[in-house]
């Protein structure tokens, strides 16, 4: 990543704290992300990677705790605000199935910048110029019901990338993937974070995925575990 | 006699002399120690006086002798049989990874910073097969790098395993 923006930190969620009922997924669980900055996420199963990674990204509010992008606390904008900017600035690939189930890979992948008022036209060459880019152009009629689950994972991760985010968060983006699959997208996604350099936050039980990130943060029972040393 | 293997296996193609047999070693390779001139000099004395490999041709133009070996009959069918005994499976035995972290537990020293450690040490690794695979582009020079990288997989799972069970030994003893 380039030197220069390290320590320009765009995404920072401090002391996260999120219950679903009775459980406490996070406990003052922090991340933070500079610009162009790869940031691997990992840990065990229910340790609070998704819903750290839903927080950070404007999906979910915390009961407490800070989440700003770009300076902005999050808390402070509106329903509409939020998910303006998710569709903006941030690209979303969530661990499970997120596409529409009515519509075809390539509606899919142009449907971010169709609800951001591109015309028809040009959605629809950027969506199929990123399924190319993810070896899924021949999917591009395709229902997510035709599809396997490593097939509309791809379609996912075109539909992420298509409006040119800030911020890439993939939860598991090679999770349904086989080896060759994995490499292919992980190089995709790296490539993009390079060539924009916009930041990529991947949750990830994947140690390879894990290896190629510039840092990683490791959660366990909803919070950061302890780095010693280092 | 891996090398001698690996030595007929490269010879099956065609006769080639020694500088060959060490560039294509390493090729097919690549995540292996690169193969001394001395041992494959050593491993073709051994072939050909087992009668697995010959002397195909001697050239000495100007420049220093350069001996050809091609495979024989015999060379063949030990290389066959080489291929057709299937590896075993395991049991590994304890390595020094496994020994230190059982050690450091069993003594109550910090173990969460030694896996740590070991972790990072791995990753570091794993970032490096990660990108020469990106930069190789032979199916056999991927595959050799595959598994290199499985099992460092294998280990950095057996390492997280291994924190989260002393994690969870900690939350019970506390
Ligand atoms: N929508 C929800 N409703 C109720 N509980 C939830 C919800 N989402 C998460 N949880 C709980 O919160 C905890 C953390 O879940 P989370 O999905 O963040 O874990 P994770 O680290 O992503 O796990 P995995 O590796 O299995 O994906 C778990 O105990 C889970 O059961
Ligand atoms: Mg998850």
């Amino acid at each position: 990543m380039n030197e220069d923006r390290m320590d320009e930190v765009l995404l920072d969620s401090q002391s996260v704290h999120k219950s679903f009922g009775r459980t406490e997924a996070l406990r003052g669980a922090s991340l933070s992300v500079a610009a162009g900055e790869v940031v691997a996420v990992t840990g065990p199963s229910g340790s609070g990677k998704s819903t750290l990674l839903l927080c950070a990204a404007g999906v979910l509010r915390p009961e407490s705790g800070r989440v700003t992008y770009a300076g902005q606390d999050l808390d402070e904008l509106g329903e509409a605000e939020r998910s303006r900017l998710r569709r903006r600035d941030f690209g979303l690939v969530l661990q499970f199935g997120q596409l529409v189930p009515e519509m075809s890979a390539v509606q899919n992948v142009a449907l971010p910048l169709l609800l951001d008022r591109h015309d028809k036209a040009s959605s629809f060459t950027a969506a199929r110029g990123w399924l190319e880019r993810l070896d899924a152009l021949d999917l591009a009629d395709a229902r997510p019901g035709e599809m396997s689950g490593g097939e509309s994972q791809r379609i996912a991760i075109a539909r992420a990338l298509v409006s040119g985010p800030r911020v890439i968060f993939a939860d598991e983006p090679t999770g349904a993937l086989d080896t060759v699959n994995s490499e292919r997208v992980l190089q995709v996604l790296l490539e993009v974070s390079r060539e924009t350099s916009a930041s990529l936050v991947l949750v990830t039980h994947d140690n390879r995925v894990a290896a190629v990130a510039d840092r990683e943060v490791i959660l366990r029972d909803g919070s950061n575990e302890l780095r010693v040393g280092a | 006699m891996a090398i001698g293997h690996v030595l007929l296996g490269i010879l099956e193609r065609g006769p080639a002399h020694g500088y060959d047999l060490k560039r294509t070693h390493d090729e097919r390779f690549p995540s292996a120690k690169p193969l001394a001139f001395g041992q494959v000099y050593a491993g073709l004395a051994k072939l050909a006086s087992d009668g697995l490999v010959e002397v195909a041709e001697t050239q000495q133009e100007g420049g220093p002798e350069r001996t050809t070996y091609a495979i024989t009959p015999a060379g063949v069918e030990t290389l066959e049989s080489w291929l057709a005994a299937m590896e075993s499976a395991g049991p590994y035995p304890a390595d020094e990874l496994v020994r230190k972290t059982i050690t450091s537990l069993l003594r109550g020293a910090d173990t969460t910073a030694f896996l740590q450690r070991q972790r990072a040490t791995h990753l570091a690794v794993m970032r490096e097969l990660v990108a020469s695979q990106a930069d190789v582009t032979n199916a056999a020079a991927s595959i050799a790098i595959d598994h290199s990288i499985s099992h460092l997989d294998a280990d950095l799972r057996w390492l997280e395993t291994a924190a989260e069970r002393v994690a969870a030994d900690r939350t019970r003893t506390a």
